[in-house]
């Protein structure tokens, strides 16, 4: 259960008024377009004139009567009219699609940066990304290609009808009969279309995560021998998939023969009427057909456009539902004032940070659960102190940190930073003070010097040098090609996750924090590195206050004081003495992990 | 392997895939060339319309057409019932509407019946292919190549070439019926067409990489967003929110100018095209009048001829854009090829079954993984038939590697020693059967996105879930999978709940449980399962071990010591073997273990 989706609503007129913001910016291009649109209809329709004119006059006099050249001159005219529309329109059109996804994106970006962790705890990396992404890129064609084929379509329709009533209106109501008849059915098959494109798409994606499942899986598949099964209830989803595929082509082909039915039965109609023309005007009869063929293009394209329009709403509305959602962590407008915001801070207003820490009668409940996790919690760490939280994985190790960093507001009771409720300064300011290393450690794309340097955009050469000697990054920058300024590629994956552990690490430090947040940093690397990194570690948490949130336990024993969380609950609290001495549920976790460490030592070691 | 024979076996597979799929795309092309035929006809009815029966001049059409004109009574007749012409343009029409229909599902039955069988086949080859291969090979690079290098083969078939036979036929057709009208119209007409054809084909080449400078670089915002997201704690907790959405609008902005830039062209492209097709369509209204004054064309052959040029203007147009994609399909087919070609699992000729509760012996087994040193030297050791066998070793010893050879998941080379169960060497069984005897629990378990009951009676689709929870109660997993709301209809996996690392294991025991085979083994499988249940779990297997020959996987002492054998692997080779008692005071690593595993308390405590 996502936000979003209890904020659903429905949108009115295809939610294009919730973009209309977006579609200001570009307001003169759109009427330019809407206009430009309507003078390429304008042209259509004529050349179909000036067909007539040929054949009516041309023709059936039997001579050009010295018209010939005026004649070239007005067509050739029109083309050239013709080739600019259509020219500016297009790129025009395109230009505004491109610019308003851009700003739509833009927007959503910029919306997410401020958003706090409740957002993204409950909504997945894909789904968000789809958002910024995939939502985007569909809304803006709807106010450029929607609005000037739009223009085009209906104007032709228009023109096309009004030209050929001021001709003759008798046979013109005869074809435009027709019209209605198409419509109903377009609009029938539409529907059924849209199902069957529903269910093929679902279908499809089953079909990938077969493959999925089928390549990621090989080892177990073949340990079970389950091949066959497996290729079985492939074979099954794939007959499916083309059981309904062909289904949709044939409603597909429906669509299409009601079409060319349509366009004949108009052909027919003229034809059959024929003698509400003058047999003079042999023009007059093929700008009938010209036209009754015509219109049914016009008609597909509204029909079509109303089920685009459908689509679109969805994604706008799920663009415009993530605008909507409020970051449940939200600074004061009095704090705003005196610190400023995340994009604009005014550090100079700033006050330092010292490191005490204390949790005030703190109750939390998470924002998309029910239990209350911490209840009337109350502790103070004092500056310069180590804390270790241990637990199992996904026992909720991190409730405290998350609130320690403002993540997260307590529901109940207060947070003080150096005696302060932390909500009295701005989220910036504590983040600036907070160094944060996590166990997948996360890196950018850039260089190792970029990467360092998110710790701290001002840092000297010597202040990255003196950072990456403290936890030994030294011997990892010194193996690369480029040294700091080698690439690091996608997520920092051109490094192993140690080598990337001991960068997080350096950056870090490079922040220079009050606080420091150690999230399992050491659960995913080596023994060496592991040792390299536990060294770093006692040797920067000194004079800083550090919270340890540890898989390893043995390497937490000196902390000041330890936290066992089960269950998302703190259930023991004390040191490492007195939680062993008490043999309970920490007192298992260690034996069980030390009976396990000892094992693997005494292995390495013989 | 060179080009030539390279390309042989490519079109080779292309025809092997085709299987099933040709009949259909045989009937696909024959009925549009009988729609392209049918396209024909009406305007050559309205030609007589005009010319023969509103106009009354002479007629002079082929004998058969006039057969069947003088049957009605000549075209005088036609004046009194220009009714039945009308029926005829929907005659005509209700032919094409049926053949067109008929092309597009069977054009679609082809393609699907091709990219089913492709699917299927390359499934089936996946999920055969050696351990090995896909140690080799990335997940992703798989994916794409089952799903968009399949749509870029069958649009290749099904659009691509069906589309130029159908463009050719409609070409073709048209020109035979221009030709006969008016050879020197057809002259005007066609010349334009090459160069439209050449123009297009360039275009659409040129236009391509820049659509991939676009694509590549959408792929690096996507890429900023996703290391956005998935950094959203390092950007929070360092307050980088502001250079984060710096970067993002930096590239947002270069990107949409690609866009832009892109426009342009396209928009120039279009646009041309359309003038020069205008232009086209001048040059013959214009040059049809003059014939028509000049009296050699009739109107209504006129109007005809013009209806004929309509018919071919898009189909050539499209025709450069369809030639330019044509390349792309052979990249694909080798991609899919290199799948294909790769050998699966193959048995030696005449293996077969053996006693599969028979000892289970190893003999001097050395094994490397490729271009590694020997991970396993030597290694000896029998685990008796009926009895328990222990391996303790640390990491890289090599114990997940002996079971890897033994299920036969790397094949053990000629020279590299010989595993027999029951005194039959495993080359020499088959090895489906092989694995279907040997239930196995991996280490990091995969479980498959299905329910839980499916996944514990996976092997086995007839179990039912009397079976499927006794298993589970056994690996007690029972109490937590009654916990979920919907049991064991709980789905698991990317759209279920997620289960804890200790649960997966569990899930794995019950499914190997459900097995019943005479050989189990427990590849450290209850690394993540809390000591208590840890304990639990063992005492519920006992029961099942019965007649089982079992070989467990750990380092934890108390897992190993009932074992009736324990064999010591120490970096590949084996250092110790014997029961817990002769080997706990044995002076070995086993004792070491034991002793620092035992004398816990107080050593851990100072």
């Amino acid at each position: 259960m996502t936000q979003e989706n209890k904020t659903r609503t429905k949108l009115r007129f295809f939610g294009i008024g919730k973009i209309l913001p977006f579609m200001k910016t570009f307001k003169n291009l759109i009427i330019l377009m809407a206009v430009l649109g309507l003078i390429t209809s304008l042209i259509d329709v004529a050349i179909t004139l000036f067909q007539r004119y040929a054949l009516n006059n041309f023709v059936e006099k039997g001579s050009f009567a010295g018209r010939l050249p005026m004649y070239l001159i007005v067509y050739v005219g029109a083309i050239v009219v013709q080739t600019l529309a259509t020219y500016f329109s297009c790129s025009r059109a395109m230009t505004v699609e491109v610019s308003m996804n851009r700003d739509l994106r833009q927007a959503a970006f910029t919306h997410l940066q401020t958003l706090s962790f409740s957002y993204f705890n409950q909504n997945s990396v894909g789904y968000i990304h789809a958002r910024v992404l995939s939502d985007t890129s569909r809304i803006g064609s709807l106010a450029s290609w929607t609005v000037m084929d739009g223009v085009w379509h209906t104007s032709y329709l228009v023109f096309a009808a009004g030209v050929m009533l001021a001709i003759n209106w008798k046979l013109a109501l005869m074809v435009m009969a027709i019209v209605p008849l198409v419509a109903v059915l377009f609009s029938v098959f539409q529907k059924k279309l849209i199902r069957a494109n529903r269910e093929i798409r679902e279908i499809n994606s089953n079909i990938t995560s077969n493959f999925n499942e089928g390549i990621t899986g090989a080892k177990t598949v073949k340990t079970l021998a389950i091949e066959s099964s497996m290729e079985k209830r492939f074979v099954d989803e794939t007959a499916k998939m083309r059981k309904r595929s062909v289904e949709a082509s044939r409603i597909r082909g429906l669509f299409a023969a009601t079409m060319n039915l349509a366009s004949s039965a108009a052909l027919a109609i003229v034809l059959w009427k024929n003698d509400l023309i003058s047999s003079e005007e042999v023009g007059t009869f093929s700008l009938f057909m010209s036209y009754a063929q015509g219109m049914m293009e016009p008609i597909r394209w509204l029909i079509d456009a109303i089920s685009d329009l459908i689509t679109t709403q969805v994604n706008i509305e799920r663009f415009t539902n993530l605008l909507a959602v409020r970051s449940d962590v939200i600074d004061s407008p009095e704090v705003i004032e005196k610190d400023g915001d995340s994009f604009e801070p005014k550090k100079e207003n700033w006050e330092p940070l010292k490191g005490d820490i204390k949790f005030d009668d703190v109750s939390f409940v998470y924002p998309d659960g029910e239990e209350e996790v911490l209840s009337h919690f109350s502790m103070t760490i004092p500056y310069g102190s180590n804390i270790a939280i241990v637990g199992e994985t996904g026992a909720g190790k991190s409730t405290l940190v998350n609130l320690v960093c403002r993540f997260y507001e307590p529901t109940q009771g207060r947070v003080l930073i150096d005696g302060r409720d932390a909500r009295e300064r701005s989220q910036l300011w504590l983040h600036s003070h907070i160094g944060y290393v996590l166990q997948n450690p996360h890196l950018f794309s850039g260089t190792v010097r970029e990467n360092l340097l998110y710790g701290n955009p001002d840092a000297t050469p010597e202040q990255i040098e003196r950072a990456v000697k403290l936890v030994s990054a030294d011997e990892v920058v010194a193996r690369l090609e480029k040294g700091l300024d080698t690439d690091v590629g996608e997520g920092g994956d051109l490094l192993s996750t140690g080598e990337k552990q001991l960068i997080s690490f350096a950056r870090a430090i490079l922040a220079d924090p009050r606080i420091l947040i150690l999230d399992e940093a050491t659960a995913s690397v080596d023994t060496i590195t592991e040792q390299k990194i536990q060294a770093a570690i006692d040797e920067v948490i000194k004079g800083r206050t550090s919270i340890v949130i540890a898989h390893r336990l043995s390497t937490i024993r000196h902390a000041d004081c330890i936290l066992a969380v089960r269950d998302g609950k703190i259930v023991e609290q004390g040191t490492h003495k007195e939680l062993i001495a008490k043999k309970g549920y920490y007192y298992d976790m260690y034996t069980r992990q030390y009976e396990d460490e000892e094992a693997a030592k005494i292995l390495s070691s013989v | 392997m060179n080009k030539q024979t390279e390309k042989r076996e490519r079109r080779k597979l292309v025809f092997f895939f085709l299987k099933g799929a040709k009949a259909f795309f045989v009937i696909s092309i024959l009925s549009s060339a009988l729609s392209a035929l049918a396209d024909m006809i009406s305007p050559q009815i309205i030609r007589m319309a005009i010319d023969n029966v509103i106009k009354n001049e002479p007629a002079d059409y082929a004998k058969p057409v006039m057969r069947v004109v003088n049957a009605f009574g000549g075209f005088e007749y036609f004046k009194t019932h220009i009714w039945i012409l009308a029926l005829g343009v929907m005659a005509v029409a209700l032919v094409k509407v049926i053949t067109q229909y008929t092309f597009r599902v069977y054009n679609t039955k082809g393609g699907e019946t091709l990219v089913k069988t492709m699917r299927d086949k390359l499934f089936g080859r996946i999920e055969r292919l050696p351990f090995s291969w896909h140690m080799k090979n990335k997940t992703g690079d798989i994916i794409q190549r089952c799903t968009s290098d399949i749509d870029t083969l069958r649009n290749f078939i099904s659009e691509q070439m069906t589309g130029i036979f159908r463009i050719v036929i409609m070409l073709t057709l048209s020109l035979i019926f221009m030709v006969t009208m008016n050879p020197l119209l057809t002259l005007i007409a066609v010349i334009p067409m090459p160069v439209i054809v050449i123009y297009s084909f360039h275009f659409h080449k040129t236009v391509r990489d820049q659509f991939q400078v676009c694509d590549e670089n959408e792929g690096k915002l996507s890429a900023m967003v996703q290391e956005n997201l998935t950094g959203v704690r390092v950007v929070r907790a360092f307050g980088r929110e502001k250079t984060e959405l710096d970067k993002f609008s930096a590239h947002n902005k270069y990107y949409t100018s690609l866009w832009v830039q892109v426009s342009k062209s396209l928009a120039g492209f279009w646009s041309s095209m359309d003038a020069l097709t205008a232009l086209q369509i001048l040059a013959i209204v214009v040059m049809g009048c003059h014939l028509c004054i000049k009296g050699s064309m009739l109107p209504g052959e006129y109007v005809s001829f013009i209806s004929y040029n309509m018919m071919l203007i898009w189909p050539i147009r499209q025709l450069g854009r369809m030639i330019s994609e044509m390349s792309k399909a052979s990249v694909s087919v080798e991609r899919i090829h290199y799948i294909m070609k790769s050998e699966e699992e193959k048995d030696e000729p005449g293996a077969g079954e053996a006693d599969m509760s028979g000892d289970i012996a190893f003999k001097n087994v050395t094994f490397a993984y490729e271009n590694c040193p020997d991970i396993l030297k030597n290694v000896s050791f029998t685990a008796e038939s009926g009895k328990t066998l222990g391996i303790l070793g640390g990491t890289g010893s090599g114990k997940s590697t002996l079971m890897f050879l033994l299920d036969k998941l790397y094949d053990l080379p000629e020279n590299g020693g010989s595993i027999t169960v029951g005194g039959v060497d495993i080359r020499r069984i088959r090895t489906d059967y092989l694995r279907r005897n040997i239930g196995m629990v991996l280490q990091e378990p995969y479980l498959f996105s299905r329910t839980i009951s499916e996944n514990i009676g996976i092997t086995n689709e007839g179990m039912t879930l009397t079976e499927i929870r006794e298993a589970a109660r056994d690996a007690c997993l029972d109490d937590a999978i009654m916990g979920f709301t919907q049991g064991y209809e709980t789905k698991v996996g990317e759209r279920g709940v997620t289960l804890s690392g200790g649960q997966k294991q569990r899930t794995a025991i019950a499914r190997m449980l459900t097995q019943k085979t005479p050989i189990m083994i427990l590849d450290d499988s209850l690394s993540a399962v809390d000591t208590e249940t840890d304990a639990k779990i063992r005492k519920a297997l006992e029961k099942h071990f019965g007649k089982t020959t079992v070989i467990i996987i750990s380092h934890r002492i108390t897992t190993l010591q009932k074992c009736d054998k324990i064999v010591v692997l120490d970096k590949g080779s084996v250092a110790e073997t014997g029961s817990h008692d002769e080997l706990k005071d044995a002076g070995g690593i086993y004792s070491l273990i034991y002793q620092s595993q035992s004398g816990l308390g107080e050593e851990a405590v100072s």
